[in-house]
């Protein structure tokens, strides 16, 4: 208790709880949390009207010039991704001016020992083989492999091959035909091509259910702050203890 | 049959058409390739002044499908324009020929007008066994391909056979038929394909040839871009139903009879590249969605690979499961979800039965 009442100097506690704190460090910059938010919401409105575009609801009454509905989900679903693709361009920039942790979604380290055995330790944590977590600054190695390998490829995945499908629309002479329509040379088919833009939202959406239970799950369980590191850019360790 | 120094234009008159005729001819034409009055005019000038065209037209692993598509050309005068502009020495369906006559002719054409003439390939040629399941004059057609190709000017690939492979070539493709441009690397092909293609289009790309002396404009997959630019989605004439979200639910609904989209019901409108949603079909009559059926995609590659012709995605056959991509994707989000739940129930149980205190974290140990 000793301990508790030096870290918890000054803190005023009416009702008796322990209040957690602990040392912070500022993580994640305002333009990646911005991005992040941003991002979260345009995925939530690509998925949600993507799925309508693949299975449409009911069919409207009346004559077809008294709706466009249809019209408004698709328009919905492009305004998303092109916002969702020009972020996805900033936040690449951004790793240029970005703190070390901004650079970390992009590339996985695979040539460090350490990280690997994080790795290892991590998914021996949700394994319940471990007791405790170690403490990160940035993402933990586990949840970085995710975030690069289900997220970042994915995104960019979805980026391309949504521009290419786009560029059914906008036409042959269109800027999205002439910088995407390769995905055809590849997939001449373009169906295969809607099929893999299908399959890629369910990774995604994959993804989102994993990061979020994490997020939540890490945020109660381990020694350090998650979902308020992601809005306030601090990370707060709730120990001071090594490893 | 004709010399080289006849023109198109001799050939007609001989045959009794009235220059009002041709002239209608050249201006329906120059319509239908999406050209400008000026384009007739320029028609009309190569078909009067340029010699005919030599074309030579051979029969793979195929079904005859675009030859009857071809002979059925809308405008009566097209097909008769069309089989005398071209010159056409060598179809073993059409020809009156036969035997080692017509054999004789394939060889005197390549001869006579090498690197000159046309090669349209209707269907492909198997490759297994050393292509002995298509034999044509005695020897694998394959070798009969190579041989004529590489004397000919360009290649003409007919429909979804000689572009794509088509049903011959769908798994587990037995006789191993390939699309022509597997064998043909040396020169270039024009793709029309379509299962058959709109006869239209066919002699629209052969007017096109012989009108301006060169390959029309091509896609990156090597289709003329005047006819398979868009897809059939994109000029549909049920187009405003699918903006409007009103769709054909089943085949013998409400929505079915007042001409709804087809959408729901699988149509492949949307991702298929073809003309006949304005060129249309058997003189511009109809078209599979006008008579209230899907698009079947059937000018896109791999066609009969891709699952139901009333699915717009492709299914999936892996580990024996046959599924579309979001069938697989909702049992995956599903089992992920499960094991989320698990894991937090297992998160739990180990908390509370653990002897420390929940809050020991952030204790020193």
């Amino acid at each position: 208790m000793a301990d508790q009442t030096r870290m918890l100097a000054g803190v005023m506690d009416a009702s008796d709880n322990v209040i957690v704190t602990g040392p912070s460090i500022y993580v994640y910059e305002a333009p990646v949390r911005l991005w992040h938010w941003g991002n979260a919401l345009c995925i939530t409105i690509l998925a949600v009207t993507g799925y309508f575009i693949g299975s449409p609801p009911p069919t409207m009454p009346g004559e077809a010039s008294g709706s466009f509905l249809f019209g408004y989900i698709r328009f919905a679903h492009f305004a998303a991704g092109q916002v969702l693709a020009v972020a996805f361009l900033a936040r690449i920039l951004w790793t240029f001016w970005g703190n070390k942790y901004s650079r970390q979604i992009f590339y996985l380290p695979l040539w460090e020992k350490t990280w690997w055995k994080g790795v290892i330790r991590e998914a021996r944590w949700y394994l319940f083989l471990e007791k405790e977590p170690y403490k990160y600054i940035g993402h933990n190695p586990l949840a970085h492999t995710a975030m690069f390998a289900m997220f970042t490829l994915f995104n960019l995945g979805m980026i391309i091959t949504g521009f290419a499908l786009y560029s059914e629309g906008t036409g042959r002479d269109s800027w999205q035909a002439k910088g995407f329509g390769w995905v055809f040379g590849i997939w001449p088919n373009s169906q295969d091509v809607h099929t893999l833009h299908h399959l890629g939202m369910w990774v995604i959406v994959i993804f989102a259910i994993a990061h979020i239970y994490a997020a939540v799950r890490e945020d109660i369980m381990s020694r350090q702050t998650m979902i308020s590191t992601m809005i306030s850019g601090e990370r707060q360790f709730r120990d001071e203890r090594e490893g | 049959m004709g010399s080289a120094t006849e023109t198109f234009y001799d050939v007609i008159r001989r045959q009794g058409i009235t220059r009002r005729s041709f002239v209608k001819f050249c201006n329906l034409t120059a319509a239908s390739l999406g050209l400008g009055p000026v384009a007739a005019a320029q028609m009309a000038h190569a078909l009067e002044t340029k010699p005919r065209i030599p074309v030579i037209w051979m029969h793979g692993l195929e079904c005859t499908c675009c030859s009857e598509s071809f002979i059925r050309s809308a405008h009566p005068l097209a097909k008769d324009v069309i089989l005398s502009m071209i010159s056409l020495d060598y179809d073993d369906t059409l020809m009156a020929a036969a035997g080692h006559q017509a054999e004789e002719i394939l060889q005197e054409t390549r001869e006579k007008y090498k690197g000159g003439y046309i090669l349209a390939v209707e269907g492909n040629p198997p490759l297994n066994e050393d292509g002995m399941y298509c034999i044509d004059g005695g020897r694998p057609f394959v070798e009969k391909l190579k041989e004529m190709a590489d004397d000919a000017m360009a290649v003409i690939a007919w429909g979804a056979c000689a572009s794509w492979g088509c049903v011959q070539a769908a798994k587990p493709n037995p006789t191993q038929a390939v699309p022509i441009d597997k064998v043909i690397r040396n020169k270039p092909i024009i793709k029309v394909p379509g299962c058959p293609p709109i006869a239209e289009v066919m002699t629209g790309v052969i007017s096109y040839i012989l009108t301006f002396g060169k390959m029309p404009e091509l896609d990156r997959q090597g289709r003329p871009q005047m006819f398979y630019s868009q897809r059939i989605h994109d000029k549909c004439y049920r187009r405003p139903h699918f903006d409007a979200g009103q769709f054909v639910e089943s085949w013998d609904d409400e929505s079915a009879r007042k001409g709804y989209c087809l959408y729901k019901v699988g149509c492949k409108g949307p991702t298929t590249y073809n003309a006949c949603s304005t060129v249309r079909w058997n003189g511009g009559v109809s078209f599979p969605i006008q008579s209230g059926h899907g698009c079947i995609g059937c000018s896109e590659d791999g066609f009969w690979d891709k699952g139901s012709f009333y699915d717009r995605l492709t299914t999936i056959r892996q580990f024996g499961v046959e599924a579309t991509a979001d069938q697989i994707g909702l049992a995956a989000a599903g089992v992920v979800v499960a094991g989320v739940a698990v894991h937090t129930a297992a998160t739990a149980v180990k908390r509370l039965t653990s002897k420390h205190d929940p809050h020991r974290r952030n204790d020193h140990p």
